[in-house]
C-alpha cells in the first residue's frame, strides 16, 4: 500500500462520464476488470508505487476522461 | 547542387509529401473511427488502436509540415507563407489552395486540443474533434483541385481508394450497429450527452 | 407494466401533536403577523454567532443524510468565492410530505433560517428550491411580505424542482440552479467548494433551516434538551400506510418508534412490517419496530436510520413483495441514466423482483437480484443504487416468509390496496 505518513493514492471513476469502453482494464489489469456490461470493477482502488505509471497511463488513455487519481 | 536542382527537388518533395499526407490522413480518420467504435483490431487491443491513431496523426502532421514548407520555399509554386494558413487569399487557385489551408488549420486545432485534452475537458475536446469530418474532405478537394498528377492513373486510383474507404467507414459510423453495445442498456435520458447521436442501439445516451 | 400509484399525503393535517415546529397552536403561519406572534423575530446575529449556534446546538441535516450543519457552513466559508445558499424543499421522496408542510405552513421559519445561513456564509444569492406541487404564487407573496418588512437582506429566488425522485439530491440541485439538468454530478470537488456556477454552495433541507430559525430564538441549550445527548432536537416525520391518522408528526430524537406511530393515531390494523426512512431506507419487522427508537445509534445495528423521517406501516394482508416490486420498478425508472451500473442493473433487478412478486419464479431470481445488487452498490455518482439495494435487501429479510410462499407459487395477500406511492414522473 502506498502510504507516506499521510497519503494514500486511489484511482477513482467519474461514473457520469464512464462509458465502459475498457481501455483502462487493458492498461491496468492489476486493479481493473470489467463487469458484464463493460464497466470497470475496482475492488481495491489503491494505487501502489509500482503501479503508479500504469495508472497514469490508463487515466490518460480513457477516451471519456473518466478516471482520476485521488490523494487522501 | 545547383539552384535549379534544389528548386526541382523542392517541387517534387512538396508534391509527394502532399500525396503521403492525404494517405496518412485517410489512415488517421480510419483509425479514429475504429477507436470510437471501441473494437479491437487484429493484434491490437483497444488502447493500442487509440495509440496508433494518435501516432499516425502526429506523423501526418510531420508530412504536412514538409508539404507546406517545401512548397512555400519553392519558387515555382508561388505559395506565400500566409496562404498556407489563411485560406482563400492565394493566387492562383484561391479556392483549392484555400481548402488546403483550411484543412491545415483544422488539423492544428485537432492536434493541439488533443494534446491538451486533460486540461480542456472532454466536452470541449469532442466538439472540436468533430471537425475531422470537415478536415478530410477539405484535404481531398484540395488534392483534386491543386494536384499536378491527377491525370495519372496511379494518382486517380489512390484518390478513389481513399475516398471509397472514408465513405464506407462513414456509413459504418452512422449505422446503428456501429458501437459494440450488445448486452447492455444505453441511457435515454440525456440527449446532450454524447456523439452517439448518430449511432447506438437504443437512442441517445 | 408498472402499476403507477400516487397518493397525495395530506400535507395540512393537524392533530394532538406537540413539537417546536408544529407547535401547540395548529395554525398555518403563512402571514408574517401570525409568524411573528407565534415565534417573535430573529435576534440580530453576525456570521460567527450563527456558526457557533449551529455548532453548539448540534443541528444536523434533515434531508436524510444527517450531516452536521456547522461542518457544511465551515466548508463553504473555507472555500474560495462568494457563497450561494439554497433551501432544498424538492422532496422527491413520494412517501414524504414534511417539506411541503413546512413550506405551506411555516414558510417564514424556513426563510428566516435561509437568511441566517446566508449571513453565516456571507452569501449574496439565495434560492428556495421547491417541490413541483407547491404554489409558487403563494410563496412569492410570502417573499414580498418579507421584503416589505425588510427581513430578507439577501433576496430569494424561487425555483421549482423537476418532478423526479432524485431532483433533491445535492449535486442535482446545484446542476439545475446552474442552468443545466437536475441530475447528480461527480462529487469532486464538493458543492461546498464549487457548486452553483462554480461558487461555494450551501444546500440545506428546509426543515434544517426552520429548526435553525427556532434555535436562533430559543438557544442551543433549548434544542439540545429536546432530544438525547448524542442526538439533539426534534424532527418531523411523515407517517402513512396502515395508520389511523396519516400525516406529519414531530418527535424528539430518541423517542420510541411506537410512540411516534401513536402520534399518528397508531396502526389501523396489525402491522407486519414498517418502512423507515423512505425508498432508500430500511424495512423493519413489526417486532423490530416495536423495540426501536428514533435515533441513529439505536437503528444502526438494523442498518437503518431515521432518514428523511418517513414511516410507512404495512398491515397484515398486504403482500410485501408486491409493494417492493412496484417500488423497485419505480426506482429503476428514476435512475438518472448517467452511470452504467445503475442504468443497467436496477431495471434488471426490478424485473427479477417483479417475476418473484407476480409469478412465483424460482430461487434463481433471488440469487440474481442479489448478484446484480452487488454490481450496482457503490458504482455510481450518487447513492441511488445503494439506497435502492438497502430497501430491497432489508425487504427480502423482513418478508422472507412471503418470499418462500411465492417460490411455492402462493401469496399471503388478502388485500389489494396499494400502499407505497409510485408517481409518474417525466
Amino acid at each position: 500500500m502506498k502510504t507516506t505518513a499521510t497519503t494514500t493514492t486511489r484511482i477513482v471513476v467519474d461514473w457520469t462520464a464512464c462509458d465502459g469502453r475498457g481501455l483502462c482494464a487493458e492498461l491496468l489489469p492489476e486493479l481493473i476488470s470489467r463487469d458484464e456490461w463493460g464497466f470497470p470493477l475496482i475492488p481495491d482502488p489503491t494505487v501502489t508505487a509500482p503501479l503508479r505509471d500504469h495508472a497514469t497511463r490508463a487515466i490518460a488513455a480513457c477516451p471519456r476522461l473518466a478516471l482520476r487519481l485521488a490523494h487522501t | 547542387m545547383s539552384s535549379a536542382a534544389i528548386d526541382k527537388a523542392l517541387w517534387y518533395l512538396g508534391r509527394s509529401s502532399g500525396v503521403v499526407s492525404l494517405v496518412l490522413l485517410t489512415l488517421v480518420v480510419a483509425l479514429g473511427i475504429a477507436t470510437r467504435s471501441g473494437r479491437l483490431l487484429p493484434g491490437l487491443p483497444r488502447f493500442a488502436v487509440s495509440a496508433v491513431h494518435r501516432s499516425a496523426s502526429l506523423l501526418a502532421v510531420v508530412f504536412l509540415t514538409v508539404h507546406v514548407v517545401t512548397l512555400t520555399l519553392d519558387p515555382q509554386s508561388q505559395l506565400r507563407w500566409i496562404d498556407a494558413v489563411l485560406p482563400f487569399g492565394s493566387h492562383p487557385k484561391p479556392l483549392w489552395i484555400g481548402l488546403g489551408a483550411a484543412s491545415l488549420d483544422l488539423m492544428v486545432a485537432l492536434v493541439v486540443t488533443s494534446l491538451l485534452r486533460q486540461r480542456i475537458g472532454h466536452r470541449v475536446w469532442r466538439a472540436i474533434h468533430w471537425a475531422a469530418y470537415a478536415l478530410w474532405p477539405f484535404a481531398l478537394l484540395h488534392t483534386i483541385g491543386t494536384g499536378t498528377d491527377m491525370h495519372r492513373g496511379w494518382m486517380l486510383s489512390l484518390v478513389i481508394a481513399c475516398t471509397l474507404s472514408i465513405a464506407g467507414l462513414t456509413i459504418w459510423r452512422l449505422s446503428t450497429r456501429f458501437l459494440d453495445d450488445a448486452g447492455r442498456t444505453i441511457g435515454t435520458r440525456l440527449p446532450s450527452r454524447d456523439t452517439r447521436l448518430l449511432a447506438g442501439s437504443k437512442g441517445l445516451r | 407494466m408498472t402499476i403507477l400509484f400516487e397518493r397525495d399525503i395530506q400535507a395540512d393535517t393537524e392533530g394532538a401533536r406537540r413539537g417546536a415546529l408544529i407547535g401547540s397552536a395548529p395554525t398555518a403561519q403563512r402571514e408574517l403577523r401570525a409568524h411573528l406572534a407565534a415565534h417573535g423575530s430573529v435576534p440580530a446575529m453576525d456570521a460567527h454567532a450563527v456558526v457557533r449556534l449551529a455548532t453548539d446546538s448540534g443541528l444536523t441535516g434533515h434531508g436524510g443524510a444527517g450531516f452536521p450543519l456547522y461542518r457544511k457552513l465551515e466548508a463553504v466559508l473555507a472555500a474560495r468565492g462568494r457563497a450561494i445558499v439554497v433551501a432544498n424543499g424538492a422532496e422527491g421522496e413520494p412517501a414524504s410530505a414534511k417539506d411541503r408542510w413546512l413550506l405551506t405552513r411555516r414558510p417564514h421559519l424556513v426563510l428566516d433560517g435561509l437568511q441566517l445561513v446566508a449571513r453565516a456564509t456571507k452569501a449574496n444569492e439565495a434560492y428556495l428550491y421547491v417541490n413541483h406541487r407547491l404554489d409558487v404564487a403563494t410563496l412569492t407573496d410570502v417573499l414580498t411580505e418579507r421584503q416589505r418588512a425588510g427581513l430578507d437582506r439577501v433576496s430569494v429566488t424561487i425555483v421549482t424542482a423537476p418532478h423526479a425522485f432524485i431532483s433533491g439530491e445535492e449535486s442535482a440541485v446545484v446542476g439545475h440552479l446552474s442552468g443545466g439538468v437536475a441530475l447528480p454530478r461527480f462529487k469532486s470537488p464538493r458543492v461546498t467548494e464549487r457548486g452553483v456556477r462554480g461558487r461555494p454552495t450551501l444546500v440545506s433541507n428546509v426543515e434544517t433551516l426552520a429548526l435553525l430559525a427556532l434555535v436562533a430564538r430559543r438557544g442551543a441549550a433549548w434544542f439540545r434538551a429536546l432530544g438525547t445527548t448524542d442526538a439533539p432536537g426534534t424532527m418531523l416525520l411523515t407517517v402513512s400506510g396502515a395508520v389511523r391518522g396519516s400525516g406529519i408528526v414531530e418527535a424528539g430524537h430518541g423517542t420510541p418508534l411506537t410512540d411516534v406511530l401513536a402520534l399518528a393515531g397508531g396502526s389501523s390494523i396489525p402491522l407486519q412490517a414498517v418502512l423507515l426512512g423512505g425508498y432508500h431506507g430500511t424495512w423493519l419487522s413489526a417486532d423490530e419496530f416495536a423495540a426501536a427508537k428514533l435515533s441513529r445509534s439505536d437503528l444502526a445495528p438494523l442498518n437503518a436510520s431515521p432518514g428523511a423521517g418517513v414511516i410507512v406501516g404495512l398491515g397484515e394482508g398486504t403482500c410485501g413483495l408486491a409493494e417492493m416490486s412496484r417500488v423497485m420498478s419505480y426506482l429503476a425508472h428514476e435512475s438518472a441514466g448517467q452511470c452504467g451500473p445503475c442504468l443497467n442493473g436496477l431495471p434488471r433487478i426490478a424485473a427479477q423482483v417483479k417475476s418473484l412478486a407476480l409469478k412465483g419464479g424460482d430461487r434463481r431470481a433471488v440469487d440474481e437480484m442479489l448478484r446484480l445488487g452487488e454490481l450496482v452498490v457503490g458504482r455510481g455518482a450518487c447513492h441511488h443504487p445503494d439506497g435502492s439495494m438497502r430497501f430491497l435487501r432489508s425487504g427480502l429479510r423482513v418478508f422472507a416468509a412471503e418470499v418462500e410462499l411465492h417460490l411455492a407459487r402462493r401469496c399471503s395477500r388478502t388485500s389489494n390496496d396499494l400502499v407505497l406511492p409510485t408517481p409518474v414522473t417525466r
